[in-house]
């Protein structure tokens, strides 16, 4: 059994960027949607039967999931250290890879619909399939270079596609803002590699993560301001993660990332992208838990925590719907992360490893739907703000049903999708940590809260009157959606345990039946809350905003992070730092250059009557020359 | 070698034609002449390998060969320039250096 086809997956989309990038003007716009569609179409076939051979046809050898790995060597640097190639087949892995291929699907599908009119309709399909191509690269990577070249490539594509509307200068700046912001971030992935490839001798992933190992049981042989040096290169890899997921303090760029084409919200910004990080945290798991005892683990599970936290009161407040979704994308990854961070290893230790790749599982899903039910409502009535919007029950029902399925999931309600994966991550944290334990539990209230409040904006509470009868959108945007739907719905059944867990072996998850209806209790207020608050036109919600006064407005303004690293950056860094450099480098490097090339011009401008041209000239000095040289060195040779 | 005549006399000789040839190049402005002037520091040469070989090494044949060559090329090169300076006059009816300045440009 091999898996060498897999490597199909990734370039398949490859070649389809290519094809519509080159051909772009070439390509009449409805025949590049079909062939952007066809193409992941076929990768999305490949993924699934990737994953249907890795777990039902190979199997569990000896109790454990095997690990499938080719590669190529690519760049060597010494005997034992190269820069490799490949492809890695293992659970995560293969779990990544539906997810990457069944939202990407859909919202190819969905992009049909909502881009129609648009100039770039076949620019767009060449970015959606790059980005394509560069998750597929990052999710099958063999190892930390590999993993850093792609996780390059999809910021370029999601610095590309949140810039798509290049003629707004928001989308511009929101564009830039992602790009440096994760950029900065990755400076700290970068370190963390070196030293990973620095102390260990590798990048390989299955060397270092595996137990018995010496990355990890070495760890202790080097120490840098009382931490191991690998702790402190698994903080900077997390710094990296954290760019990406957007968690404390490098969030600032997903809000922004708002300004993309929607359809691009759900699949880079929601479901695939942004869980890079928590993808990267996953896939170093063994060395995270082994190394100082799990030191760099702990910050990864407050910081998800905390990130959860602050990101779900925002989300509360904010009026842009879409902005909404992000704050609750944010939260949402803290949760994972916090998951991550409170897991062990071994069987059902790893129960919140095994949580956190299953909520992203079922995340990715009722998030990209609520996205892309976002971006449905959004084209119905050309606004993006709850204010502009109510009462479009009536006039979209699918998006209205497929909407409030997707809420009800990521408020955590029984059956639903997320309500499995929930569970499953307050289990762990609650065995683990109380406090992060308390935070989840009111971070799922909260979620149900917000998420409520724009559905119940949305589609119920005042009755508008629009100047354009908002309609339901075409089929090409309501099928994703009911196929999403779908997956929301029966996504939680999976018995996910069995197939992914931090040791590969799998264990039987059980349901929790006190903390499930104390999760479900939690949301049902939050939903209830909201009922109240928005279900019909009232100032109840207003009369809140000014009691809790001071605390609304700071939460309204995302706790003035933006201004913050905007007074950083220009009052400090640009005003106090970069520019007496940059007097500096004008005044005195600059200066003195100019000056040696200034007098080098006037001296030439002088000498040039010396080069006349005429060949007998030039004889002469030569002659003159040779005769000058004989005579003084015969002088010196009489002499001696 | 050459009853009564040593190497320094004939070496004198050559220079003297070596520098007749230099000044002649230098000084001339008729391409013709310089023409010339190159083939008598051409010679000037020649003559100097031979009687180098004949006073020095008079069992080896290295220097004559080598005059062989020089001559060879001597002629070709000579075939050449005045192919040119021919084209030239065809040209601008002239074979005054000064009259080609423009060339340079």
């Amino acid at each position: 059994m091999n898996f060498s086809y897999t490597i199909l997956i990734p370039l398949i989309p490859l070649a389809v960027f290519l094809l519509l990038g080159i051909f772009n003007q070439r390509i009449k716009p409805s025949v590049s949607g079909y062939i952007g569609v066809f193409g992941l179409l076929a990768s999305a076939i490949l993924s699934l039967y990737a994953a249907y051979q890795y777990f039902f046809i190979i199997g569990k050898v000896d109790g454990v999931y095997q690990t499938f790995v080719e590669k190529t060597v690519w760049m060597n640097f010494t005997e034992t250290l190269s820069i490799d190639m490949g492809i890695l087949i293992d659970p995560i892995s293969v779990m990544m890879l539906i997810v990457v291929s069944v939202v990407s699907l859909m919202v190819h599908i969905y992009s049909r619909g909502y881009m129609k009119d648009d100039d770039g309709y076949t620019k767009f399909f060449a970015f959606l399939s790059l980005f394509t191509f560069s998750m597929y690269g990052l999710v099958l990577a063999t190892n930390l270079f590999q993993i850093y070249i792609f996780w390059e490539l999809v910021g370029v594509s999601s610095y590309l596609l949140i810039g798509y509307y290049y003629t707004k200068p928001s989308a511009v700046a929101a564009a830039k803002k992602a790009f440096i912001v994760t950029r900065f971030a990755d400076l700290g992935f970068l370190i963390g590699i070196l030293i990973i490839g620095y102390y260990t001798g590798t990048f390989d992933f299955e060397t270092l993560n595996n137990p018995e190992g010496s990355a990890i049981l070495n760890w202790a042989s080097t120490s840098f301001m009382g931490l191991s040096a690998i702790t402190w290169a698994l903080i900077l890899i997390f710094i990296g993660g954290a760019g990406k997921s957007a968690m404390l303090p490098f969030h600032i760029w997903l809000p922004d990332a708002m300004e993309g084409p929607t359809p691009v919200s759900a699949l880079i910004h929601a479901a695939t992208m942004v869980v890079a990080g928590i993808y990267l945290v996953a896939r170093l798991f063994p060395m995270f838990y082994f190394v100082q005892d799990g030191f760099a683990l702990n910050i990864v599970a407050y910081v998800g925590a905390i990130s959860a936290l602050f990101a779900a009161i925002i989300a509360i407040t904010q009026t842009d719907i879409k902005r909404v979704l992000a704050f609750s994308t944010m939260s949402q990854l803290g949760y994972m992360m916090l998951a991550l961070g409170v897991s062990g290893y071994d069987g059902h230790e790893g129960v919140g490893y095994m949580a956190s790749m299953f909520h992203l599982f079922t995340h990715a899903m009722f998030k990209a739907l609520l996205f892309l039910g976002a971006g449905s409502v959004i084209h119905a009535v050309h606004s993006n703000y709850l204010k502009d919007m109510g009462g479009l029950r009536k006039y979209m029902p699918i998006t209205n049903i497929t909407f409030l399925i997707a809420a009800l999931a990521i408020a955590g309600m029984p059956p639903f999708a997320g309500f499995w994966s929930k569970d499953e991550i307050l289990v762990a944290a609650f065995e683990h940590n109380k406090l992060i334990y308390f935070i989840g539990v009111f971070v799922a209230g909260l979620t149900a809260f917000y998420m409520f409040r724009i559905y119940f904006g949305i589609f119920w509470g005042k009755d508008k009157v629009y100047e354009h009868t908002p309609k339901e959108s075409p089929l090409s945007m309501t099928f994703p959606l009911m196929v999403l739907a779908l997956l929301s719905i029966v996504g939680g059944f999976i018995p996910f345990s069995e197939f992914v867990s931090a040791d590969k072996a799998g264990f039987e998850a059980h349901l929790n039946y006190p903390l499930a209806a104390i999760a479900v209790g939690v949301g049902l207020t939050g939903i209830i809350l909201a009922w109240l608050f928005y279900k019909k036109e009232n100032n109840l919600a207003d009369k809140f905003a000014n009691a809790f006064g001071v605390f609304y407005k700071w939460t309204y303004h995302k706790f003035y992070f933006d201004e913050v690293y905007l007074f950083i950056t220009k009052k400090i860094i640009f005003k106090r730092i970069s520019a007496p450099i940059a007097w500096f480098d004008k005044k005195v490097v600059d200066a003195t250059m100019e000056g040696i090339g200034n007098k080098t011009v006037l001296t030439s401008e002088k000498i040039k009557g010396m080069q006349s041209g005429k060949v007998q000239d030039y004889a002469f000095a030569f002659v003159g020359g040779t005769v000058v040289f004989a005579i003084v060195f015969i002088y010196l040779w009489t002499n001696n | 070698m050459i009853e009564g005549i040593s190497i320094y006399e004939i070496l004198t000789l050559t220079s003297i034609l070596f520098f007749i040839g230099v000044y002649g190049f230098i000084t001339r402005k008729n391409l013709i002449s310089i023409l010339i002037s190159v083939e008598l520091i051409l010679n000037a040469s020649v003559v100097n390998f031979v009687v180098i070989n004949k006073y020095l090494y008079p069992d080896m044949l290295q220097g004559v060969f080598f005059s062989l060559f020089i001559i060879a090329v001597a002629a070709a090169e000579t075939a050449l320039a005045i192919s040119i300076i021919i084209n030239l006059y065809r040209q601008i009816t002239s074979v005054e250096v000064k009259d080609i300045e423009t060339m340079k440009y």
